[in-house]
This record gives structure tokens, sequence and C-alpha cells, in this order.
């Protein structure tokens, strides 16, 4: 029973703020991310690594905080919906969501747009097929998805016509 | 019947500063996006407690015997309540409306006493520093049940040899109805012809992406309990706490900020969260219950789960005389509380066929107790079992007299010419526009060419199908749907507006934002009957401290019901304001008007802002005459008198392709034509539509809860369950036909489900398109695979 209970140090940054913790070793990163470091723009879903909504980027890549440990993160660099927020780094995705209307309750939207970020770091110039396909691991209830695809669409096209 | 001035409502909403039908952006989207939303689960309290529940593993089980000495030893555990424990507190609730007459339901507790009746009835509480440990504790609490035979399949939970689920009724019977015009059997056996068919309709739930979750806050000093719900009826639930925990209502405050979807799920009252309330006010220290996935499946309402039998009659040219439906639905143990569990299937009843000109009408809805999670009112109840019914019948008499289908609804549904006029069924419409919405739609499909590509395609095996549906919709409800059964839920609603000292307008309102946009046409709305900048509009929801009395946003109500309130205090403070302007400019109101922020004469730039108006008001009563008094805060209310509902109406199309090797559908096009009355803000009416639509065909062709044989939901997980995903949707185009009610100035009828309940019977009747050449014909949804490959005979 004491496995659970044990603390494990850490030492992270977290949206470019490093920081030394001590994590209890079962506390997945998304738990930390919120009740640690009331970092609440991080949302759980499903706890399971379905629904996308906890997506935060470790290292440069996206991954699904909740299936993650916060004590695997010892030594990495986290980025949340916050620090790419207060970094202005996905300004264009945000006012382009605002725009077409890709959010209405908003619990998916940090997840939805740190994947949006990822892909088009990746690709320049994705189509709409290649955009509904990168968002299969994100669960959007409300939009239908359509206004989502929009708007990344419509980045992309602004990026690379620059 | 009311009736609003004409010209009035043109110089309003045609004004050229008026908001009224542009597509602005939501002003509170902004910071969602950057992770400042603030959901309930975000919340922490000082000296704050989390709840764990052990649910009852058994569908149907007596609980003999409890112990909690191993849980209770456990790190950080605070307390550990039973059921009988909580209902020292709380009393029980009967979600029963005396109007469903012979409606039955025994009193609910919010955890189980002696017997758990499903899977996932909540039964111990565990409440402990943090989650972790109550949930922790949760795992240590040993519960000794004896399993009891359960009752689970609707059709046979009447059968003499099922297990009755409570002892004190004599069978399973929750509900029974019928409606009846009397010439069914008579036009049955005159007709040409009489098609028939059983649908059946799966099990699903909502799945919002933030579960449900409650912080109660009670304070023993002031007896007063601050509840942090994500809801959609705040003045609701205020009543339900305060009457079950024997608090004064006034002292009860429900606050509401975000909301992570909600679409009719968050609106009942669960035990758990009931029961988190009576933990604060047991421990005096704030309490948090968050629901986890697994917990949302087996507790968060179900919906559907219907057997609809129908018989149509149609004469030689293919115009219906008779509908006949026989409607049997399974809610689980209980029916809900307040909202009852017998509305789905009423709703079917009152509203299947209602596009259409029959006379002769005939139906019956049964509603039976089940060990299964309870069912209630998910986003468009009851309408799409309603629609998907008689526009697969409308099909199959279609198919039998080579009619097109397009053609069969034009000679079918009722012109819109014809208003006002009342159903068989006994609704009355007071203005639709049927035959428009079909043909906007039949031009926006491009349904000619679609019909000519089919054909090509069907030559190269290729089997495409083309899907028509029209509906009506409930909306703007009058107290006829709930009030009248004896519900506290209002279907009234306020708004208390404020000329503040700066200048701005803060409008309060009693209907509630989940995402959908209503915080935005208010501020629409208001700022168009002020006559000022949106900007300066800041729009108060979710606060039943700071809000007046309403009923929330549910049945589509929000904009037409709510609207409407804060176009009347609107106008109001805006005569109020002119009135001191006339004192201030020493001239009279009638001259003046508001401009660009300004009380100026009328034709003129002439006057003074909205600011130093306030200004002289609040701080220099001084200049003003003595026997002058200026009111800057007004409050008006409205309900809908004239009707019971306001329905709307639209048509839906859709193209799809069914692979008959594998039975794979895959859509390749949907359209919507939506006539919600005015149109506040197109692009939020058309997010509705789509994001109805997608949940719609989760219905149609995903999402079904999986029961086995005792009583165990299967499929409990996310990655289980099957929702729409992005790369299997397709692209949704919308258009609008706009027939503003007369019920209100505003005009607005509700657009938040029509998407939901048109969509099923779309996608079946395309289907069915596609499947006909090959002989064959889907009835049941979900419509999978598996279930196509049936119909087509390649899998016993």
């Amino acid at each position: 029973m004491n496995a659970p209970l044990e603390t494990v140090e850490i030492e992270v940054t977290v949206n470019g703020e490093r920081m030394k913790r001590s994590v209890p070793a079962r506390v997945n990163l998304a738990d930390f991310l919120r009740n640690e470091l009331e970092l609440t723009g991080t949302h759980l879903g499903c706890e399971h690594g379905v629904c996308g909504a906890c997506t935060v980027r470790v290292d440069g890549e996206i991954v699904r905080s909740c299936l993650m440990f916060a004590a695997q993160a010892d030594g990495c660099k986290v980025d949340t919906v916050e620090g790419l927020s207060d970094s202005r780094e996905i300004e264009e995705l945000q006012s382009a969501f605002v725009l077409t209307n890709a959010l209405q309750c908003g619990f998916c939207t940090p997840g939805v747009l740190m994947a949006a970020q990822a892909l088009l770091r990746d690709e320049t110039n994705p189509t709409r097929e290649r955009i509904r396909e990168y968002l299969s691991g994100n669960y959007c209830r409300c939009t239908g998805y359509q206004a989502i695809v929009d708007a990344i669409e419509a980045v992309a096209k602004a990026r690379a016509g620059r | 019947m009311s009736e609003f001035d004409e010209t009035a409502r043109t110089l309003l909403f045609d004004a050229p500063n008026s908001y009224v039908g542009r597509s602005v952006t939501r002003p509170n989207a902004r910071r969602l996006t950057q992770g400042r939303g603030q959901y309930v689960d975000d919340i922490v309290l000082p000296r704050m407690l989390n709840v764990a529940y052990v649910r009852s593993p058994h569908a149907h089980a007596k609980i003999v015997k409890i112990g909690t000495k191993k849980a209770a030893a456990m790190p950080g555990v605070m307390r550990i309540v039973t059921g009988a424990e909580i209902a020292m507190v709380c009393k029980p609730y009967v979600g029963v409306l005396t109007h469903l007459q012979g409606m039955r339901s025994p009193p609910q507790y919010t955890l189980a006493v002696d017997v758990a009746r499903w899977q996932g009835e909540p039964v111990v509480a565990v409440v402990a520093q943090s989650r972790a440990e109550a949930e922790d504790a949760v795992e240590m609490v040993e519960i000794v049940y004896e399993e009891l035979p359960a009752a689970l399949d609707a059709e046979r939970a009447l059968d003499p040899s099922e297990p009755k689920i409570h002892p004190e009724f004599d069978s399973n019977l929750c509900f029974q109805r019928t409606v009846d015009t009397g010439g069914v059997d008579a036009a049955m056996s005159s007709a040409h012809l009489v098609v028939e068919d059983t649908i059946r309709f799966g099990r699903h739930t909502g799945v919002t992406m933030e579960p449900r979750a409650i912080v109660a806050d009670y304070n023993p000093a002031e007896e007063s309990m601050t509840v942090y719900h994500c809801g959609q009826s705040p003045h609701m639930m205020q009543g339900i706490i305060a009457s079950r925990l024997s608090l004064d209502e006034h002292r009860v405050r429900i606050v509401v900020r975000d909301v992570g979807g909600s679409f009719g799920i968050k609106i009942h009252t669960y035990g758990d969260e009931i029961a988190a309330c009576a933990l604060s006010l047991m421990l005096g220290r704030p309490v948090k219950f968050a629901a986890d996935r697994y917990e949302s499946f087996l507790s968060d309402i179900h919906a559907r789960d219907h057997r609809v039998k129908a018989r149509l009659a149609v004469d030689r040219d293919g115009n219906m005389t008779a509908l006949e439906i026989d409607d049997l639905t399974g809610v689980g143990p209980y029916s809900m509380f307040p909202r009852s569990s017998g509305v789905e299937c009423n709703q079917i009843l009152n509203l299947t066929g209602g596009p259409y000109k029959h006379k002769e009408y005939r139906a019956k809805g049964t509603v039976v107790f089940q060990n299964k999670n309870m069912m209630c009112q998910y986003r468009a109840v009851g309408h799409p079992i309603a629609v998907a019914v008689a526009e697969h019948m409308v099909d199959q008499a279609a198919a039998k007299l080579r009619i097109d289908p397009a053609e069969m609804r034009r000679r079918n549904l009722i012109p819109d010419d014809a208003y006002p006029c009342k159903s068989p069924s006994g609704m009355r419409f007071e203005a639709l526009s049927h035959q428009r919405c079909l043909e906007k739609l039949l031009a926006l499909m491009k349904y000619d060419e679609l019909r000519g590509e089919q054909a090509e395609l069907r030559k190269k095996g290729v089997y495409r199908g083309i899907g028509l549906s029209s509906f009506i919709e409930v909306t703007n409800p009058s107290p006829m749907f709930y009030g009248v059964g004896g519900a506290r839920i209002a279907a009234q609603d306020g708004c208390t507006i404020k000329l503040d000292a700066s200048g701005a307008i803060v409008a309060a309102t009693g209907v509630t934002e989940q995402g959908q946009g209503t915080e935005t046409i208010m501020a629409q709305i208001a700022a168009t009957a002020l006559g000022v900048e949106m900007s300066c509009v800041k729009v108060l929801t979710g606060d039943t401290d700071k809000v007046p009395y309403g009923g929330g946003t549910w049945a589509s109500r929000a904009a037409g019901i709510g609207g409407e309130a804060v176009l009347q205090a609107g106008l109001a403070l805006k005569h109020n304001i002119l009135e001191a302007g006339a004192v201030i400019l020493k001239t009279n109101a009638s001259d003046l008007d508001i401009a660009d922020g300004k009380v100026v004469r009328k034709g003129t730039e002439q006057g003074i802002t909205l600011a130093e108006l306030a200004r002289i008001c609040y701080y220099r009563g001084n200049e003003l005459p003595v026997d002058f008094q200026p009111e800057l805060v007004v409050t008006r209310h409205y309900r809908v008198k004239d009707y019971a509902f306001v329905f709307s109406n639209g048509a839906q199309g859709c193209s799809l392709e069914v692979d008959p090797d594998t039975g794979f559908v895959k859509l390749l096009k949907m359209w919507c034509v939506d006539d919600c009355g005015r149109v506040i803000n197109p692009k939020l009416v058309e997010e509705q539509a789509r994001g109805g639509i997608v949940q719609g065909i989760g219905g149609a062709l995903y999402e079904h809860c999986l029961y086995d044989e005792r009583g165990q939901l299967l499929n409990a997980t996310m990655a289980d369950y099957l929702v729409p995903m992005a790369a299997e949707m397709p692209d949704i185009e919308c258009a609008h036909v706009e027939t503003p009610t007369k019920t209100s100035m505003l005009g607005a009828k509700g657009a938040g489900e029509a998407g939901t309940g048109g969509a099923p019977a779309a996608i079946m009747n395309a289907v069915n398109d596609a499947l006909r050449p090959l002989g064959a014909k889907v009835t049941s949804q979900p419509i999978t695979p598996e279930m196509v490959l049936r119909a087509l005979g390649k899998v016993n």
C-alpha cells in the first residue's frame, strides 16, 4: 500500500519556468499541472488517453498528460495552453478559432489547439481530410468539427501565403 | 394572441446599427481558447474535502451489510456515510409530473437504501482530504450484496414472470398514454396501401466532455449553502437543494460558471450531486464531487431506447391518410426527478408525423422500469425517434408507389399558407414553412444532380444513398411543459438591465451559457434595443444571487424566451434613459433617441453621452429637478402565453455511400435548412445545427450503451463507446428560412435541437435508399456495419 504514496523529486520547466517539486509517484502529469501548479487550462475528459482534452507538449511533442506520470517529466520542458497563450505562439490559431466559432463549451479547445499547432508545425499545407485525420485523437461534442477544420485550414493558408 | 407592431419590429431590427441578424463573434470565446475558463473541477475552496462513491456492481441487489472499518482507517479519510445516514438529512424525491396522468415512480434516495437497482447506483459516500484518498478508501469499503434477478428487457418488463423492481407496485409500468383521433381503423381499411415496420433505437448518452461536477459549500454560521454547479438550470437546482436539505431557499445560492458541454445531461437531479450537498451540510465544510468517465457512463442519464411499431396508410397518389404508432421505452428503475422520464415518450406521441397533412392518428406509449441506468431528457428529447419513424414510413410508402421521396413530401407536407393549424395529436402550429424549407433544401443539395450521379454510380456497383427528413421542433415552451405538472421549473424568464455609472450596460439574465452563445446573443439584443455598441454591454448569467428568476437553458428556450426578456428590458431602460435625457436637455423624450452611445436629438448628433447622463444621474442629482428621480435599472419578464410551445421546423438532407461488402457507411455530405424564426446570429444558429446534426449522426450510426444479460454496461469507456470523430464527419451546409413568431416582439424560436432531431431520419432514409436496389432495409439504430451486413443477408 505504500508504493503509490512514495514521492519523487523532480526538476521540470513548465511554460518556461524552472521548478523543483516533490510529487507522489502515482500522480499523473495532468493532475500535477492542474492541482499542484494550478494550470487548469489542461482538462481531464477521460483519464485514459482517448479524448485529447489533456494534450500538452513535452520536449516539443504533444502527449496525453493523463497517460504520463509527473515523475516522468523530470528534466523535461512542458508547455501548456497557458504558456502558449502567454508567448503568443498560438495567437493566430486562437483568433481563427474565435472567428469561425470553432469552440462552444471550450473544454476540448486547449487540447485541440495543441494538436493543431503540432500539425501546422510539421505540415505547411494540410488538406481538410488531413486536418480531420490528424484530429482523430481529439473529441469535441459541441461543434461537429467543421468549424475547427475551417479555423485550422484558414491559419495554414494564411501562413503559406507569407 | 399577442400581436407586435410590425413597423416597430422593422424599425428596430432592420436599423443600420442593429446587431440582430449579424454573425458577430462571441466575446467570451477568447478566454476559453487561452485555457482561462473556469469549470467546476477547477474550483478549489479553503478546507475543501472531496467525495468519491462506492457504486453498486450489480443491476439489482439487496444490500446486506456495509463494512466501513478498513476504509475509515485509510489516510485522509474524514467521513464515510451510507444511504440511510444521508437520508436523515436529505429527503427523497419523486420524479412524477402530474399532467402525465397515471405516471408513477417511488421515492428515490440520493444513495441506495437497502436495495441497489442499477449497476452504478451510488451506495456509500467516502469523504477524504483529496480525491485520490477518497478513491483509495472506496476500494476498502466492504459491502455484502445479495444479487436479485434483474428486469432488463423493456419488451418483457410487464410480463408477470419478470422480477418486480418496486415491491409497492403491481408491475414495472411507469406511464402509459394513448392518443386517438377515432378514424384510424377505417382509414387503414380503405387505404390504397398500408406500410408497416418496427423501428428500434438504441440507448445512448450525452458524453459531455466535462464530466458532471459540483462543489457544495455550506456555511453553518449563516445556514447558507453556495453550490458551484455545472448545469443548465440554476434556479431549478436552488429549489431542489433547498427543499431536499430543508434549507431556506433564499439562503441557497447556485453559481454556474463555464460548463463543458451539457446537452440535457446536466439538468437533472443526480443522487451523487445532492449527496455532496448533504455531506457539506453534515461536515460544515466545502465538498467537491467530480465524476470520472466511468461514473459518467454509469450514472449520467441515458436516452432514447425505443421500439416503435408503425403503420402508415396512403391513397393511390401517395397522400397520407392515417398514421399509427406504438412506442415502448425502458427508463431505468426510477423516473428521473424533477422532469420525469415520461417526457421523451410523451413527445414522441405528440410529434410523430407532425409535419404532415393526414387527419387520422393513433398512438400508444408505454414507459417501463428496468434495472439499467436511468433514462431522461437529452438533446432533442423524443424528436430523433418521432422524426425517424415518420420519415421512414413516408419513404417506405413512396418506394412502394414509385414516387420520389422529395415529391412524396411535397404532396404531404402541410402547405405554408395553412397556418395556424392543429396536428392530429393536438399540437397547435402558429406558422411553419415546411414547403419552403424543402424547396430550399433541394436547391441547396442540387437534388436532381445528386439523383443523376447516384444512378450513374449504381451502374458501376457504387451504392450511394440520398435521404431527406422534414421535421418540427418543440421550442420556447410555455408553463404547459413542466410547471403544469407540478415541477418547480420556470417557463418564464427575466432580465435585469442597468446603465452603470460609466455609461455601460449590464444585463443579467436567467438563461444560461454552455457555449452555444447565449451571452453573445443577449448582448446583441440588448445593444440593439438600446442603440449602443455591443462592446459596452456586459451580460451576467448563472448566479441565483445576481440574475432574475428564470428557467435556464433547455428545450431551445434561451434565445426565444430569455431573449425577449432582454429585449423588453432593454426597451424599458431606453425609455427611462430618454426621460432622464429629456430632463437634462430640457426637451421632450419623444424628440430624443440613442445613437452611438449618445442621447441625441432625433436626426442630429447633438446631445449628451450615456456616460455623461449616468454621471449626472448617479453623482450630480443636485442638478436634477426635485420632482424627477431617474431609474436606470429595470427588470422585465416574459413567458409564452398563446401557445403551449412555439414550434420551429426544417428539413435535412444526407448523401452517403454504403459498402455492401463491409457494411460501412461513409457520410459524404449533409444539408440543413432551419426555420427558427428571427435569426439573431446566423453563424451561431448554423453551429447549433452542425453540432446538433453530429450528435444525431452519433445516435444514428455509432453510439450505443451495450448491456449484457446481467445488466452490466459493457462499453463504459470512451475507447469502447463510439462517438463521431473529426475524420468520419462530413461537411454540413446550412441555410435559413425566417418565419418570426408573433408570440414575441423578438420573433425568435429555438435552434438548439433541430439538428439532432432531424439527422437520424435523413441518415436512415439515405442508407435504405442505397440498399434498396439490393433488396435490403435497416430499421434499427445505430446502423452499424454489422446491421447493414445482416440486412444484406451476409451475416446471420
